[in-house]
């Protein structure tokens, strides 16, 4: 009977029960890849929360305990890591927005409008995509830079005779760029929550005397929720913390909480502080999903109530 | 009637236009790669095969290619073997915690590679006083690929019919032969696309190959240093288009496989 209490989990699978207790053979089976994410992930996250909390002196990482690294964020000195969080943030957030909101109909259409040649859609979207990222985000750089496409083809036809300085490195390059690199994030998971709405959902909305646009707000778009708010973290969470992009076209007005934690580890050669960087930036990033979600929680709640 | 046709023409020109917008900068390299002139910049000067000439001359982006292209084939070999093991297990058996096993192995996909690789980097060098190279590279490519790989599998395994293998266990073959005589031919589409995915991002990966590679390099770390230099610039492009072609022709099959025969339903896409 042991067997049978051992057995007595909650499961989605529907398994016959077996006298043997088969689930040990299956953890077998999944004990490397959890050594693997437990050593590679869990044992190093562990080490930099307790880095964060030691002493830089000279070149050696002391262990002696202290708040300081966390500390420094609310001195004046320390003004130029708020910025850079906030910054960083508020960049993401942005490139995010404008990811979705380009996605969103590319995904509809998708969904909606092809009916045959799904396949071939789906592969001139992530053919792009699957090169390599840091050649397309110097391809960025190639069409705003100093001497790029934009500005040597205004000058080619007459248009200007200087130079336009403004397109690159700023935050809005950063953004533009963001949006680009990340756009496949964005249309697949929106994609496969349309195509998944039962059409005669709609064709009942029609039916009922809903408009196209009321149709689209009572039900496509409530159903589509779970794909767009996973669109949302799967390009937010990872921008935050790029480096690359803030690096070759952000210049020094758009960079962010990445190439400080870099310089940390780096040139400034203070560890404990890169680490503490690190986590605030993980927590912020944490904090920052939270409110998302409950902000999308609250709503549903309302909207479930009427 | 007249709306519709309007509003579909407009979604149309949207989706068009959405794709020229992927395109348009990436196509530039592979353009500017014929461009005989050492600066990206307009007009173009004339058509040259020069960069890809110098390609087979420049012994340290062969180096770094090579290197990319070993880290890649181990980690696409070790993780999709760890992934399908894992997707075996989440699919086939009841486990205990299971969701929280689930997400334990998805969390390096919502982890900034930034913060794996500081991390990663504090605890081999101040922790265990190892040395970086390679093998380090490929152990923190292991950990973001296996969820890839796993969940690629679990796709692949949760689409096909459970029985086959009671029938063939029935008609008396092991475990182990059942599993290599059916389930294995059933989910080798899921493995081919599965290693493609795990290589195409190890060879991609930039941040966590700069921080744990210590004195070797990678090709991304090589072309991200040739950047700063305008004279490096076209070789990297030539370099860069050649790269793209391959993943075209990869990818493409690699889809193709994947979708072949998952009884048309998209929600492995991802």
């Amino acid at each position: 009977m042991s067997t049978q209490a051992a057995l007595n989990f909650p499961a989605t699978d529907a398994v016959a029960i077996t006298a043997r207790p088969e689930w040990l053979d299956g953890f077998w089976l999944i004990a490397p890849t959890l050594l693997i994410v437990i050593g590679m992930m869990v044992v190093p996250l562990v080490g930099i929360i307790v880095v964060s909390f030691w002493t830089q002196t000279g070149f050696n990482i002391e262990a002696t305990w202290t708040l300081d690294n966390y500390r420094v964020l609310f001195t004046p000195e320390g003004a130029l890591y708020r910025i850079l969080i906030v910054k960083s943030l508020w960049m993401s957030l942005t490139a995010t927005i404008a990811v979705v909101l380009l996605a969103y109909p590319m995904a509809y259409f998708m969904a909606f409008r092809i009916e045959r040649a799904k396949l071939i859609w789906i592969i001139l979207l992530t053919v792009p995509f699957w090169t390599s990222y840091l050649l397309r985000i110097f391809a960025w750089k190639v069409i705003l830079g100093f001497n790029g496409v934009i500005n040597s083809g205004l000058k080619a036809v007459g248009l200007i005779d200087k130079p336009l300085e403004f397109l690159l490195y700023n935050p809005t390059s950063v953004t533009i760029t963001l949006a680009h690199a990340w756009a496949a994030y964005a249309v697949l998971p929106i994609y496969v929550s349309l195509e998944k709405i039962d059409r005669s959902y709609l064709e009942a909305a029609t039916d009922l005397g809903d408009s196209k646009w009321k149709r689209f707000w009572r039900i496509t778009f409530p159903l589509s929720l779970p794909g767009t708010i996973a669109a949302i973290l799967l390009v937010f969470i990872p921008t935050v913390g790029d480096y690359i992009t803030p690096t070759l076209v952000g210049g020094t007005s758009g960079i962010m909480i990445g190439n400080s934690i870099v310089t940390q580890f780096g040139k400034a050669s203070n560890a404990p502080l890169g680490a503490a960087l690190s986590c605030i930036m993980m927590l912020a990033i944490t904090l920052a999903v939270c409110a998302f979600l409950a902000a999308i929680g609250r709503k549903r709640l309302k909207a479930a109530d009427l | 009637m007249e709306t519709i046709r309007k509003h579909l023409n407009l979604l149309s020109l949207f989706a068009v236009l959405y794709l020229a917008f992927l395109y348009v900068p990436v196509l530039l390299l592979p353009l500017f790669s014929f461009n005989d002139n050492i600066y990206v910049t307009l007009p173009f000067k004339g058509f040259t095969l020069k960069w890809y000439a110098n390609l087979l001359a420049n012994s340290s982006l062969q180096s770094a290619l090579w290197a990319s292209v070993k880290v890649g084939i181990g980690v696409a070999i070790l993780s999709t073997f760890l992934g399908l093991l894992a997707a075996r297990a989440m699919t086939r058996y009841r486990l205990p915690f299971r969701r929280s096993i689930y997400a334990l192995i998805m969390l390096p996909l919502v982890i900034p590679y930034m913060v794996i690789g500081v991390s990663t980097l504090v605890i081999l060098r101040r922790g265990l006083d190892m040395d970086l190279s390679l093998w380090t590279v490929g152990a923190s490519h292991v950990l973001i690929t296996v969820p890839l790989s796993m969940l690629v599998l679990m796709a692949r395994m949760e689409g096909f019919d459970r029985s086959l293998e009671e029938a063939s266990r029935d008609l008396g073959d092991t475990a182990w032969r059942s599993f290599r005589r059916v389930t294995l031919p059933l989910v080798m589409p899921g493995i081919v696309s599965s290693l493609l995915l795990c290589f195409i991002t190890s060879f991609d990966e930039y941040l966590l190959a700069f921080f744990l590679a210590g004195s070797d390099s990678t090709l991304p770390i090589f072309i991200f240093s040739s950047l700063r230099f305008p004279s490096k610039i076209p070789d990297v492009l030539a370099l860069g288009s050649l790269i793209l072609m391959v993943s075209i022709v990869l990818v493409v099959f690699a889809e193709w496989l994947r979708r072949r025969g998952v009884s048309g339903s998209d929600s492995s896409v991802i």
